[in-house]
């Protein structure tokens, strides 16, 4: 295997220019700024393009700063709630369902979670509402109960992946069991977790899009208003608004998981 | 009776339109992924241009999509393959650029072509990874196009859309659940569906 590596190997590396540190460090940061750069410029052209349109009433109330100052606070914030009762759920559920002694119950965990994401998003919101009432509350448990499993399933695979042998190593240090789960098993299972984190923060910044359908807030309202009335100005305003919110959301998630990584890893 | 009619005609539609996305979205995704996969930048271009689709809130790229594609059945067609493409790409990527060079090696050293290689070779090795990703743009779709109905698409999400139109009324509640309840049936049969075809299709050579 080496020596097939080393006769259809890359023309010699040392020709190119040694790309220093700094350098290496400078167009990362570069390419990190790309996405909100490429949003803000999105955002530029839509408000642009929204001032040339002529709005009628309808149009001119839903698109007032105050109105998409609202609806973007409440799709924050609907967002994060949702986001942090999903960590603090998802994440203890993780570690639990790895413990020895709980090993049997972690496929019927995982399987159910994976029934559960069949379940379609615009189904299980309406379903909660009908049954909780509309609302804030009805909204988050919706976005949490969604959002729950790729947190879940990376918590598993991230503390599933940390090699026995270190275990071993820390609990021949003398470390308690809970000592190794907090000094060796979450730090390295933590750029796993992020991950999932990431993956849920988008997929709940989207589905919040929906709680609108039960008075629950957000961007979806102008969207639906422009999809119920037939105002096209309004629909792909708030649409744009969302998808931008949406893909910033992803971009934060991305800065997170580079920043929160622990040191060594 | 007749809502059971009612019921079963969606679910059709449901599946019809399912079907239809996922053709068209493992033609052009796998396609995708065989053209870029022995490259690293348009391979790395491929899976973030779908991955910035799938991030696109459903309800907003369907109310986008009414400027150029008006309501109905083409604007949701056109959403459900947007969104099917990430997975189908990127396992597309991963298991071909995934498949052993010695193998490939081999295969050249038989005298085989560059297109024999990928298509006898290559691509049935790389299979199950793809139909894994194929099979997981399929669960996902099928959840989003409920959410086509509110762009007068077809399918199962009429019957959540028209519980939620009579909120509290009698029955409301049960037209969502059977609504749900149909999609969350629907998913599994073609979950079954996708257990089966992996049975067939695997390369015997790989197979566990």
């Amino acid at each position: 295997m080496a020596s097939a590596q080393v006769v259809q190997g890359p023309p010699d590396v040392d020709t190119q220019p040694a790309m220093t540190r700094e350098g290496v460090l400078w167009r990362r940061r570069a390419a990190v700024l790309v996405r909100p750069v490429m949003l803000g410029v999105v955002l530029l052209v839509l408000y642009l393009w929204v001032q040339a349109q002529t709005l009628d009433s309808i149009e001119t109330r839903t698109l007032s700063p105050a109105r998409i100052r609202l609806d973007l606070w409440q799709h924050v914030r609907l967002s994060l709630v949702a986001t942090a009762l999903t960590i603090t759920i998802a994440v203890p559920l993780g570690v639990l369902l790895t413990r020895s002694f709980a090993r049997w119950i972690k496929p019927i965990g995982l399987g159910l979670g994976n029934f559960g994401q069949a379940i379609p998003s615009i189904g299980l919101i309406v379903l909660l509402a009908l049954w909780l009432g509309i609302g804030f509350w009805s909204a988050v448990i919706g976005l949490v109960a969604y959002a729950t499993l790729p947190i879940l399933r990376n918590t598993i695979v991230g503390l599933d992946g940390v090699d026995p042998a270190l275990k071993e190593a820390a609990r021949g240090m003398g470390m308690s069991h809970l000592a190794v789960l907090r000094r060796v098993e979450l730090p390295l299972a933590v750029p796993v977790i992020l991950a999932g984190v990431r993956t849920a923060l988008v997929l709940t910044v989207a589905t919040a899009t929906l709680a609108t359908f039960i008075d629950a807030g957000g961007l979806g309202g102008g969207l639906i208003t422009g999809i119920k009335l037939n105002r096209p100005t309004l629909t792909l305003t708030f649409g744009i608004l969302a998808a931008v919110l949406a893909l910033f959301a992803d971009w934060v998630g991305g800065i997170a998981e580079e920043v929160l990584r622990p040191r060594g890893i | 009776m007749e809502n059971w009619v009612d019921v079963l005609n969606h679910a059709i539609q449901h599946i019809d339109i399912t079907a239809m996305a996922m053709a068209i979205a493992v033609v052009i995704g796998v396609g995708l992924g065989m053209l870029t996969y022995r490259r690293p930048l348009p391979a790395s271009l491929a899976t973030t241009t779908t991955s910035a689709f799938l991030t696109i809130p459903s309800i907003a790229l369907l109310g986008i999509l009414i400027g150029p594609l008006g309501l109905g059945t083409a604007n949701v067609l056109f959403a459900l393959v947007l969104y099917a493409l990430l997975p189908i790409t990127r396992n597309t990527i991963v298991g071909l650029s995934g498949v052993d060079g010695s193998i490939v090696d081999a295969g050249r050293g038989m005298g085989m072509s560059r297109s024999r290689l990928l298509w006898r070779v290559s691509f049935p090795l790389a299979w199950p990874v793809i139909l894994s990703g194929i099979r997981v743009s399929t669960q996902m779709i099928i959840g989003i196009a409920a959410i086509g109905a509110y762009v007068s698409g077809p399918g199962l999400g009429n019957e959540i859309f028209h519980g939620l139109a009579r909120f509290g009324a009698v029955n409301s509640l049960n037209q969502v659940l059977i609504g749900t309840g149909a999609i969350v049936i629907i998913a599994l049969l073609f979950d079954l569906a996708y257990v089966a075809l992996d049975r067939l299709t695997t390369s015997r050579g790989i197979r566990a």
